[in-house]
């Protein structure tokens, strides 16, 4: 009777100050765009939510059966110092089912194997994780950053959040996602966030440039392993970001390059700052529908593509902003907002919390 | 009637409107959906936020947000008035062939996409504000007027009229759009074109309570399709 007009749901909130609040607040908000998902996945990325480890990187595992864990442990064991391990704690609801074994670790690099790996503590940890994700059958990293966390599943993503317990998380920032899949499988690997070291990344659209850029970004080491298109932006991120060295509004420039007629109307100054970043970096340049938020430690960037053919409204209220697919999605949780609007396609919205490094 | 919105869901709430056949207040409104879809013959009140697809093939009811509308607008909206008491989303009046549509604030990307007129049926967008890009893109009939009232810019984005064949738009300000495509054709607009628009122009002022000395102290420029480099052989020979 219903056509389920749709497309998926992103939401983010972030105190600038570092104000730290529950989990809650972002359930509340992506469920108010239930009918943007389908229950094929959802997830959240929660910041500052382990200050009691907040030096250790926290790797969150799925796992499918107890030999991965085994063998996976065993590579741990052999690579890092692990400080804490235990299941994540979960909560049995009828609508999360056939749930993998998920467990977390608090680890940091063995000093003697970094230092024979002669990389720097980052890069070691991404190959770690790539090592896990590729190598090991039935074991998959799906976070693996410091004071940070990623919580994902098959289901709508209230429904997760609920199964995650969520709301006994505090942090300074949160992003959500409620997934409905429309070219690739809903797994539990594929719902969103996707993630590598602290960067996190929610996605609503599908990347027509998405072979293109995989097939670049994997030229640096970086292996597409999960069926799906969003994947490739967190690797992006990684590659742009910390290995390059890019501002995150430089990335934007990247990602949702202006059209060369806009480039060309510009001052001379942005418009070589433009071009170049168009030509160096023309194989990452995502085209098609995309409205995305990213987390970082310390941050939080929202951007639509050049074209702005998906929805993404920002509110302010005093330290804290919010991001959504719809207003309605920010109301529900603070309905007295200081300034609303929605940016430019291409116009990246970085935010960033004071006294935090990034 | 009063309804609260959100605690019933978007299929409850719109079954009720339906079968109401006197005027709808909706309260507490987050984001339900296709709300008065197909209505005519009411006036529904909206305090809230309401959801995309507001006023779809709307026939002939009054719609009044008293706060920002989302997405997708008076989608396909046949005949009626829709009164936005501030934002609206994106694709605002996507498709629509008949009614008015009055913002007082701002509009997003793609406004009046795909309009179109036929005989008597003539729509109307006036947007107080600004909007995004791509303002009447395939624009094929009808009539979208933005004022600009709270900018010194122009209050139109990039790619204004991009692929615009028919119909007019309207833009109140000092500076013409940017980046305007071949197949438009932009002027200022004429003592018999302002003559057209004054009793809409008339009925936004009265119904946002902007004053008309205010709305006409900026001159408005016209866009019309130009007849004299008609889209042809965009694609192939034949």
């Amino acid at each position: 009777m219903y056509r389920n007009v749709s497309g998926c749901a992103i939401s983010g909130i972030i105190s600038r100050s570092g104000k730290r609040f529950s989990g809650e607040r972002i359930i509340e908000s992506v469920a108010t765009m239930r009918e943007r998902s389908n229950g094929l996945g959802g997830g959240f990325a929660a910041y500052g939510i382990y200050p009691e480890y907040k030096d250790y990187y926290a790797f969150h595992i799925f796992y499918n059966d107890n030999a991965a864990k085994k063998e996976c442990e065993t590579f741990l064991e052999e690579h890092f110092d692990i400080i804490n391990l235990s299941r994540i704690p979960t909560r049995k609801i009828p609508e999360i089912t056939d749930e993998p074994l998920i467990w977390r670790y608090f680890v940091l690099p063995l000093p003697t194997k970094l230092a024979a790996s002669q990389l720097d503590e980052r890069e070691y940890v991404v190959r770690c994780v790539f090592r896990i994700n590729t190598g090991i059958d039935g074991a998959y990293v799906f976070s693996s950053g410091k004071n940070m966390g990623v919580f994902k599943a098959v289901g709508f993503p209230e429904d997760v959040g609920r199964f995650y317990k969520l709301e006994e998380y505090e942090g300074y920032c949160f992003t959500a996602h409620g997934r409905y899949p429309t070219n690739t499988p809903g797994w539990w690997g594929g719902a969103h966030p996707f993630s590598l070291l602290d960067y996190t990344v929610v996605h609503n659209g599908e990347i027509s440039s998405y072979d293109a850029n995989r097939r670049s970004i994997e030229m640096y080491g970086y292996k597409c392993t999960l069926l799906t298109d969003t994947e490739v932006i967190a690797y992006m991120i990684d590659y742009l970001h910390r290995r390059i060295g890019l501002t995150l509004d430089e990335i934007c420039h990247v990602f949702a390059a202006p059209f060369w007629s806009t480039i060309e109307g510009k001052p001379k100054q942005e418009r070589e700052e433009l071009k170049f970043l168009r030509n160096v970096f023309s194989s990452l340049l995502i085209t098609g529908p995309f409205s995305i938020i990213v987390g970082f430690e310390g941050g939080m960037m929202a951007l639509n593509d050049r074209l702005k053919l998906r929805s993404m409204v920002v509110g302010e209220k005093d330290d804290m902003v919010y991001v959504a697919s719809e207003e309605a999605a920010i109301r529900i949780i603070q309905n007295d907002l200081d300034r609303v609007w929605s940016p430019m396609g291409g116009e990246g919205v970085i935010v960033t919390v004071e006294g935090v490094k990034n | 009637m009063n309804i609260l919105a959100h605690q019933l869901g978007f299929r409850a709430l719109n079954e009720k409107i339906r079968n109401s056949s006197e005027d709808v207040v909706i309260e507490y409104c987050y984001g339900e959906r296709f709300i008065g879809a197909g209505a005519s013959g009411k006036t529904i009140t909206i305090n809230g936020t309401p959801g995309n697809a507001l006023g779809a093939y709307l026939d002939g009811a009054v719609i009044i947000v008293n706060g920002n509308a989302q997405d997708a607008v008076g989608d396909t909206m046949n005949d009626g008035r829709i009164v936005i008491h501030g934002n609206a989303g994106d694709a605002l009046g996507y498709a629509m062939r008949g009614g008015k549509i009055l913002v007082k604030g701002n509009a997003g990307y793609r406004t009046g996409i795909h309009m179109k007129e036929y005989q008597d049926k003539k729509p109307v967008i006036i947007v107080g504000g600004s909007t995004g890009s791509f303002l009447g893109e395939y624009l094929a009939g009808g009539l979208i007027i933005v004022l600009g009232m709270d900018t010194e810019d122009c209050p139109v984005g990039y790619f204004t009229g991009t692929g615009m064949h028919g119909g007019e738009i309207f833009i109140r300000s000092h500076k013409m759009p940017r980046s305007l495509p071949k197949q438009v054709c932009a002027g200022p607009a004429t003592e018999s074109d302002m003559n057209r628009i004054i009793d809409i122009l008339a009925e936004f002022s009265e119904t946002f309570g902007f004053t008309m000395d205010d709305i006409l102290s900026k001159p408005f420029c016209r866009l019309t399709p130009n007849a004299k480099n008609p889209y042809k052989q965009l694609y192939t020979v034949n």
